[in-house]
């Protein structure tokens, strides 16, 4: 078990090219050439890396400065799950 | 025949200003069979070459850049995985090649992901591998006790969603080759190129080609393979350290052999040779103006060698007798 | 190889090579009219080479090879040479192909604008085109719908209609010169296949292009419906119809993107070929 929580980033801007589509985005990710098609919250959690690494804690904070955002701990538990997607897409590394 | 055209006009660029669409059209096809399309594509860059086929070069560039750039999300991906072994992943082969920005990466195909990891850490490796979403290609148990017990290899492995293999080497050879490489000195020399990515030394890497060129397989893709040690020699500051690296690893006579056979080829074309280096020559240039691998009889006898090569008599009558009996027939 | 032939079909080009003289006798019939590839250099090779070491008399039995080749894919009799033939310059095209994005899709043309029909094989989108052929649209292809990266445009892409079984005897009614269809070719492995040589302005027009203006997706067999199919689901089961969308990357997201949000996309199940037709034409006329 980790003391200090994991930090999440992106690599770098330009990384990924998104379009709206029916509600949806598409992702494109250059490095690996997949395509992806996500849902809200997804996107935002890319957009909110962008601007700069951050552990789950100071995403949450970055997401409430635009958006509705539930219950803390529930919304911090589910923000880790979606994070962890990103992170198994290759979307978001933990930076090490 | 195309593929003597094909070395011809690799070695000299303006040998194109002869060519017909006949020529053309057999010289596009040899380079493509062998894997050379987007290196011709290189070569020809400065030269006079008409319109049709210009299209059919730049779509191989096209391929070959996407190809490099799958190959260097897999080592990512690779490293990301392996993370937990705390030691560094070697790349080995085109991966290596593009991810260190060497010249043999450029305009080539790559296909699996090939790394190197000690011989002790593999079982964690395979581990690691299989809880990220990588899983086994064959499952039959006789060809994957065969392969633990002499490959130098891991049996492959692929991704299950992106759809892409993964080799996982100890050494660069089988165990049961003639020759025998240094796995350990490999990896002690071995060169960080990113965070937690590895290429071989400058000498180890002609050597990992030598030993894949000439002590392993039939030399399918030959052609392209001493294209890349062409390269991977041009690289090389200090040729004692080479030479004495060779020695080490048992591949002294495949340097001196590898060595004359591109220069005959790709070079001044006045290398004296070897009785043995013609049928090497034949064997390398068998494409014909449609594409197709002709000289059956010396295509026949490499497949022969790669066989003795990788294993002795004994073993191998067992293993052809055993693979036999479960109705396979060598191609 | 003794025998060969080269065309230009659209923006691609191919040189055959093949065993046997009778293949290349019929492409070079039914493709007479079509040029040949630019400066003699084609874009892709398909070779039609005997099955193994006796094949080439005895049960003569075409293995296809060429640039690109399918692993496993099964030898064809020597009477289905020009099945092969055809079906080795699909292959060629949907692996190999790269200045246009791919989309398995027949496609026809009124007025500059382009209506691609796309679905599974048996949809009827192959039919469908041929008949709208012979009916005042021009005819761009029925196997690969082709879109320009940069404008979006459709490129015809117009080689020889495959038509099975009960289409043959559909198109042979309305096509009244015989000398546009090859040889019947029984039992092949999808059935009884025919081809059709496409209308003559189909061929002399095949370096136009036009906008795509409506995606249809056809299917035979159903009882009568119609209704608009949402981008995101034309966008996903369009990836699915193209097999070089990965090959080209970032270049074919943003034009499957483009052509998907300034498209319309209609599903239609039709069980009579004459409704269906009736119910494009009056389709198209909303469209204008």
């Amino acid at each position: 078990m980790t003391h200090d929580p994991a930090r999440y980033g992106v690599d770098g801007s330009g990384t990924i090219v998104t379009r709206p589509l029916d509600g949806l985005t598409l992702i494109y990710h250059r490095p690996s050439g997949i395509t992806h098609i996500a849902d809200s919250p997804l996107p935002e959690i890319l957009q909110a890396l962008e601007r700069a690494p951050g552990t789950a804690a100071e995403v949450l904070t970055r997401l409430s400065e635009g958006h509705e955002i539930g219950d803390d701990e529930d919304a911090l538990e589910g923000l880790e799950t979606h994070l962890a997607t990103l992170v198994s897409l290759g979307l978001v590394r933990i930076a090490r | 025949m195309s593929a003597r055209l094909l070395v011809n006009v690799l070695r000299r660029p303006e040998t194109v200003a002869a060519c017909g669409s006949t020529e053309w059209n057999g010289l596009v096809a040899a380079a493509r069979a062998e894997r050379l399309l987007a290196t011709l594509a290189h070569r020809l860059e400065r030269a006079d070459v008409p319109r049709g086929v210009r299209a059919v070069m730049a779509d191989a560039v096209i391929d070959a850049q996407r190809e490099q750039r799958i190959a260097l999300w897999e080592a990512d991906r690779a490293r990301e995985a392996l993370h937990p072994l705390g030691i560094p992943v070697i790349l080995l082969k085109g991966a290596a090649y593009v991810a260190a920005g060497l010249k043999a990466g450029e305009g080539r195909m790559i296909g699996d992901l090939d790394i190197l990891v000690p011989r002790d850490r593999l079982e964690e490796a395979e581990a690691l591998l299989l809880a990220e979403g990588w899983e086994w290609v064959k499952s039959d148990p006789y060809d994957s006790a065969y392969y633990r017990r002499w490959m130098h290899e891991l049996p492959p492995l692929i991704h299950r969603e992106r759809d892409r293999m993964i080799d996982v080497h100890h050494t660069i050879l089988p165990l049961t080759a003639r020759v025998t490489p240094d796995a350990p000195a490999l990896i002690a020399n071995s060169v960080e190129i990113a965070i937690g990515l590895r290429v071989l030394s400058p000498e180890d890497r002609v050597c990992h080609a030598l030993a894949h060129m000439l002590a392993d397989g039939d030399l399918t893709g030959g052609l392209r393979n001493l294209w890349d040690i062409r390269c991977l020699l041009a690289d090389v500051r200090d040729n004692a350290a080479l030479e004495k690296r060779a020695l080490l690893h048992g591949l002294a006579p495949h340097l001196a052999r590898a060595r004359r056979l591109a220069e005959y080829l790709f070079a001044d074309g006045n290398t004296p040779l070897t009785l043995p280096d013609r049928l090497y020559v034949r064997r390398l240039l068998s494409r014909d103006t449609w594409g197709r691998e002709r000289h059956p009889i010396t295509r026949f006898a490499f497949y022969i060698r790669s066989h003795l090569l990788r294993m002795p008599p004994g073993l191998l009558l067992r293993h052809l007798w055993t693979k036999w009996r479960k109705g396979h027939r060598p191609s | 190889m003794k025998h060969s032939f080269g065309v230009a079909i659209g923006p691609a080009s191919f040189r055959i090579g093949s065993a046997w003289a009778d293949p290349i006798r019929w492409l070079k019939t039914l493709y007479s009219d079509y040029p040949q590839p630019d400066d003699g250099v084609a874009d892709f090779t398909v070779l039609l080479e005997p099955a193994g070491a006796l094949r080439r008399w005895w049960r003569p039995s075409i293995g296809l090879g060429g640039d690109y080749r399918l692993p496993d894919a099964a030898p064809l009799a020597l009477r289905h040479g020009l099945l092969a033939a055809e079906m080795g310059m699909n292959i060629q095209m949907a692996l190999g192909w790269r200045r246009h994005l791919l989309i398995h899709a027949s496609s026809v043309e009124k007025d500059g604008r382009a209506l691609l029909l796309t679905g599974e094989s048996g949809s009827g989108k192959s039919t469908l085109a041929a008949q709208l052929g012979e009916r005042g649209w021009r005819f761009m292809g029925d196997e690969f719908a082709l879109i320009d990266l940069e404008s979006g445009s459709a490129w015809p892409f117009p080689r020889l209609v495959s038509l099975k079984n009960a289409a043959i005897r559909a198109l042979r009614a309305e096509v009244t010169d015989p000398e546009r269809f090859g040889p019947t070719l029984r039992e092949t492995p999808k059935g009884d296949i025919a081809h059709l040589v496409p209308p003559r302005q189909a061929v002399s027009r095949m370096r136009d292009s036009a906008t795509p203006a409506l995606l249809l997706f056809p299917r035979f067999g159903f009882p009568d419906d119609l209704r608009p199919v949402p981008e995101g689901e034309v966008f996903i089961r369009l990836t699915q119809a193209s097999t070089n969308y990965v090959a080209l990357g970032e270049a074919a997201f943003e034009a499957l993107h483009r052509l998907v949000t300034t498209v319309p996309a209609v599903a239609m199940d039709y069980r009579s070929g004459e409704e269906a037709i009736a119910t494009i034409e009056s389709l198209w006329a909303e469209q204008a």
